[in-house]
């Protein structure tokens, strides 16, 4: 078992979790994510590692609350424990001296960003971060990204932090005023392609991370399958990181769509029998 | 003679009662039953069942203790090499190893060899509840085991009976392998396999769940840990059709589909969290075990019509005997000679249709099978809004990856010597899918008992 030691409400629907998983915590590579489980009925969720304390065992996992299983999370205590944590998975992203890299980071997305900033700037680069969000309650880890960049962007939707507007913007300044030599996007698939479209024009080498459905993350369901290319690849054993050039996001976007139907007559149920259960104890 | 009574026909689920649960279609053998159709065996002097046997248990002898309701003598001479019998019992093509072997299916049926072995296997489970006897020989020495699967499970226990300290690791959350993401409870109940399990655990097995050896650790990281290590890490790479539209929602790889509904229990959605679509019409493609597994799984998953699509003809489907026969019960739809061209998609991306081409069988092709051929203006559309590709694994790559030295062929399987299961690597064996490819759970078996001896020896002597 896996023993939660703290989980927090970052943001009005993001949480935080340390929870020991020593394994990971000793191997774990930036870019690299676990399967969790949260209990025995629970599902297989691909969650990105934000950060590691190997000399604790411990990991840092920050997620979005958006359905049952994230919602479950969330209610969990610290002393606690996940059913499951398996890992680290997927190749880690290569991480070398390109030069400036811009690393862009769209909501829930710029969780497994910051462990990739990171590792890029103690490789010796220039690294110029864009984070992006719908509001201010979506915005995660503007402090620590700050920290580990030369220069920071920061844009909502609706301007309640930073300049009002997309990622793409802060990007084409960049782009038009310097020389990059590589953009990590991880974000929201419309993120991701618009930046994918913006650099190609630019002739900007792009990294995505992908966020497939998986059961196993082992490369044995071949859910997590995308389009890369002329070539089917998985998510889970071929990236999570892939050329964004190459990527078909309608497809990935599509795909992403399968099970909205039964996630949200799960969490609903979730959510009644969560009231009920509230209702019992007198809340 | 006894011989001549007629085979003892297991008693079963009804069709209409069966596609509406997920329990176990077999109900098993009363102990007179069993006693009845033991005594159909002639005790041949020279038991041909036992060469059609991939682990060569004991036939006769186990069958003659049945005979004499000697259920606990039976269950001993089958363990002796036979580690899992109440699997094997339900999941073994019967009719192509010891059964077709059998003297009375000349002129007659087989002696029931497989539901025999499953009788007294659960016997002693539910009934006896035998100690278990682990080795009061211990030794220093460290075996890993990678995987959890048949044959994983197999080395484990032998050696773990030998006294070797051996410890199991395992990708996934629940050990198993095959026996609990891929075959369903209605022909492995999953409570057998968790008992299989903690038995071995009894003997003093470890296993580390939720840990894929490859990424964070090579191989050469697990030998520099362990006396010895086997690798039995199955056919777990689905493969596609390569066909357009199979990046759509509601088509599944049949790993997927499986996986989704026996490890996740997506059936009993939304008590578990996993979903899986509930298809109104449902393909599948293939004409194997697995094939035959997704589309009964379908049926009961509550779906309207199920077709299971194959291109070749009844003949020369792969599957056993059995699941066919239980399949056409089921009402699961036949249509043979067909094979898939595009799958359709709504503006959704969700599936809608499939285009099929009728097909001829030709010249026999290099599997010996006859090969199929397109006919030409014959093709058709099927409205399904699920299909489940059930055509076959590849070798996972991930462990090969970690280790340059260890030999593959170009399918990526790990090449190992037939008789020791000895790979290029000194101290490294294995057996399984991940060396011949998808087979079966008791060829797997096979190569973990040969595995497991050659590795005792090397433990003992060192020479490799």
């Amino acid at each position: 078992m896996y023993r939660i030691i703290s989980n927090e409400i970052i943001k009005p629907s993001i949480g935080r979790m340390v929870v020991e998983a020593p394994y990971v915590a000793e191997h774990r590579k930036a870019g690299q994510f676990v399967m969790i489980m949260v209990d025995e009925k629970g599902e297989r969720l691909p969650l990105t590692i934000a950060d590691s304390t190997p000399e604790h065992g411990t990991i840092t996992l920050i997620y979005q609350i958006v359905g049952t299983t994230t919602a479950k999370l969330s209610s969990m205590k610290s002393g606690d424990c996940l059913f499951a944590v398996a890992g680290p998975l997927g190749h880690p992203t290569e991480i070398k001296n390109y030069g400036t890299v811009v690393c862009a980071g769209g909501g829930i997305g710029i969780a497994p960003l910051f462990p990739i900033a990171k590792a890029m700037k103690a490789s010796g680069n220039r690294v110029i971060n864009i984070l992006g969000a719908r509001n201010s309650d979506l915005l995660i880890l503007e402090e620590e990204l700050r920290a580990v960049g030369d220069k920071i962007f920061i844009c909502t939707d609706d301007g309640s932090r930073g300049e009002k507007g997309l990622i793409t913007q802060p990007l084409t300044g960049i782009l038009k005023e310097e020389r990059v030599d590589l953009v990590v996007a991880v974000g929201p698939v419309p993120m991701m392609k618009a930046v994918s479209e913006l650099t190609k024009e630019y002739n900007v080498k792009t990294f995505v991370s992908l966020n497939s459905i998986m059961i196993d993350g082992t490369g044995m369901c071949g859910g997590c399958r995308v389009i890369v290319g002329d070539e089917l690849k998985f998510t889970c054993v071929d990236g999570p990181e892939f050329d964004g050039h190459l990527v078909d996001f309608e497809s990935l976007g599509k795909r992403l769509k399968t099970y909205q139907k039964e996630e949200t007559e799960s969490f609903e149920q979730y959510k009644h029998k969560c009231k009920l259960e509230g209702a019992f104890n007198g809340k | 003679m006894a011989s001549k009574a007629p085979r003892h026909k297991m008693p079963e689920q009804s069709p209409e009662e069966r596609v509406k649960n997920f329990n176990e279609v077999p109900l098993g053998y009363s102990p007179e039953m069993a006693i009845a159709e033991a005594q159909r065996c002639l005790q041949c002097k020279k038991p041909l069942c036992v060469e059609g046997c991939p682990v060569n248990v004991s036939i006769p002898e186990f069958i003659k203790e049945v005979a004499d309701g000697n259920f606990l003598k039976a269950i001993e001479i089958i363990k002796d090499t036979n580690s899992l019998p109440a699997v094997c019992g339900r999941v073994c093509p019967q009719e192509n190893q010891c059964e077709s072997k059998c003297l009375l299916g000349i002129k007659g049926e087989p002696v029931a060899i497989g539901k025999l072995e499953g009788f007294v296997a659960d016997y002693e489970r539910e009934v006896l509840h035998l100690p278990l006897v682990s080795s009061n020989k211990k030794t220093d020495k460290k075996v890993a085991v990678i995987g959890s699967g048949p044959a994983g499970l197999t080395v484990a226990g032998e050696l773990a009976k030998l006294g070797y300290s051996v410890t199991v690791f395992e990708a996934l959350h629940l050990a198993g392998g095959v026996l609990v993401y891929g075959i369903p409870e209605f022909r492995l109940p999953k409570k057998i396999v968790s008992y299989e399990i903690e038995c071995l655990r009894q003997l003093g097995v470890e296993f580390v769940l939720n840990t894929v050896i490859g990424l964070s650790e090579s191989l050469s990281d697990i030998k520099a840990r362990y006396d010895a290590v086997f690798i039995g890490t199955g056919a777990g790479l689905p493969s596609f059709m390569n066909i357009p539209g199979e990046d759509l929602q509601g088509v599944y790889s049949a790993n997927e589909y499986l996986t989704r509904v026996n490890l996740m229990k997506g059936y009993l959605f939304p008590e578990y969290d996993t979903p899986v679509i509930k298809g109104k019409r449902v393909a599948v493609f293939g004409g194997g075990n697995v094939a035959m597994d997704s589309a009964r799984t379908a049926i009961r998953l509550g779906s309207k019509e199920v077709h299971l699509v194959y291109r070749r003809s009844l003949d020369e489907m792969p599957a056993r005997k059995e699941e066919i026969h239980h399949a056409q019960e089921e009402g699961i739809i036949f249509d043979i000679l067909t094979n898939p061209l595009r799958f359709i998609g709504d503006n959704s991306g969700r599936l809608c249709g499939v285009e099929c081409i009728k097909m001829e069988l030709g010249e026999p092709d290099e599997s010996g099978r006859a090969r199929p051929i397109p006919k030409r203006g014959s093709e058709f559309i099927m409205d399904i809004d699920v299909a489940i590709i059930a055509i076959g694994n590849g070798s996972n790559p991930i462990l090969q990856k970690s280790a340059p030295d260890l030999q593959c062929n170009k399918w990526g399987n790990i090449i190992a010597d037939k008789q020791s299961m000895k790979t290029s690597v000194e101290g490294v064996f294995a057996g399984g899918d991940i060396v011949t490819g998808a087979a079966t759970v008791i060829e797997a078996m096979g190569a973990g008992r040969k595995a497991a001896r050659s590795m005792a020896e090397y433990l003992e002597t060192g020479k490799w």
